[in-house]
């Protein structure tokens, strides 16, 4: 480790002022709004479960605030096609 | 015209209890009538640090029950005559506030006071709203922290939603008091910088209190640090902040606690 590693080691400030900047610009559109995240996996589950069967166990939602972008990820398990037709039936 | 100040953070012990008692007294100082009223119902601390607590009879939930009168409830500071003290109750939880007593009790105290200083509990619950819910102005207390600044700009939501000014369409004034500040160690990128907050926060600044032994001294003798050492550092941004609090216009420097060896080295440093 030389000097200059050190002395970037001990500038933690930086670090924290960029994940509250990230943080709040994303927790003040939620508390101001509506929830969007929740509505919009809200929204996206309805519209799949009219057309199969959706085990809500097995609904996983993957968030990550970035800036410019975030990405919600919402891994659903969906029955194989066959199942799901005779689920479309029944 | 009294002016209601809620003292406000959202985290807990970052010195909401410490400044409303320092600010409370120096107010005083500075002549206005002053009351310092404590909201954290079931965990009353203003008494201690305001060195009253063996004095304590009646509390604001007496008072806002209607089983005591205010002049019964509230205590006289025995160091500054203008200066009083509503504690809260150690025994009730803060359920025991209703909406109506408390602005019955607020409106009773703007008759009496210049000043009245609301020490809210830590919390975005029903005990920091209803400490809030009258205020004028709000003093939002901040460590350059960031669960602190998170927590501080969740209460800043709060002042512009809950208050009774911002439900009328009107702004409520909060201000910035950065609190334990060590200017050495913000100056070594170390901790957030004062403009880090500010922007972060975008709310104007009252003041920055260094961390200082004077705080835990002053608390163990039960005396604000503006009356316990006036001339501390600490007390002396107190002091200031009071002053802004009134409109004065001064600047902010940036205070450095020099303590020993290693404090005035660094005091220097960050002075220059």
């Amino acid at each position: 480790m030389n000097l200059l590693t050190l002395f970037r080691r001990r500038e933690s400030a930086p670090v924290a002022r960029e994940r509250l900047q990230v943080l709040l610009a994303h927790e003040r559109a939620v508390v101001g709004g509506s929830d969007l995240v929740a509505v919009l996996q809200e929204e996206i589950l309805t519209a799949i479960a009219k057309h199969v069967a959706v085990d809500r166990d097995k609904v996983q939602v993957k968030l990550d605030r970035g800036d410019p972008i975030s990405t919600l990820e919402i891994d659903i398990e969906v029955p194989t096609l066959m199942r799901a037709a005779v689920a479309g039936h029944g | 015209m009294a002016q209601v100040v809620v003292v406000t953070s959202g985290k807990g012990g970052v010195g909401k209890t410490t400044s409303t008692a320092a600010l409370g007294a120096a107010l005083a100082q500075g002549g206005g009538n002053v009351v310092v009223v404590d909201f954290d119902v079931g965990l009353r601390n203003l008494d201690l640090v305001m060195g009253a607590e063996r004095r304590v009879v009646f509390d604001l939930v007496n008072v806002v029950q209607g089983d005591a009168k205010l002049h019964q409830a509230l205590i006289r500071d025995k160091r500054l005559e203008n200066l009083a003290l509503l504690p809260a109750s150690q025994t009730r939880d803060k359920d025991a506030l209703t909406s109506e007593g408390v602005t019955r009790v607020v409106a009773e105290l703007r008759d009496k006071f210049d000043w009245i200083l609301c020490d809210s509990p830590a919390g975005i619950e029903r005990g920091a709203t209803l400490a809030m819910r009258h205020a004028d102005v709000a003093v939002v207390v901040t460590n350059a922290e960031v669960s602190s600044v998170r927590d501080s700009d969740r209460i800043i939501g709060l002042l512009d939603s809950k208050t009774e000014k911002a439900e009328r369409g009107q702004r409520i004034p909060k201000h910035l008091l950065l609190t334990r500040y060590d200017a050495a160690r913000a100056s070594r990128g170390e901790m957030l910088k004062t403009e880090d907050v500010l922007e972060i926060l975008s709310i104007p600044l009252l003041g920055i209190i260094p961390e200082s032994q004077e705080v835990l001294r002053a608390s163990n003798i039960g005396a604000p640090v503006t009356l316990a050492n006036p001339t501390s550092s600490p007390a002396r941004a107190y002091a200031e902040a009071a002053r802004r609090l009134k409109g004065e216009q001064i600047r902010v420097s940036v205070p450095v606690e020099r303590s020993g060896f290693f404090g005035k080295l660094f005091g220097r440093r960050a002075v220059a």
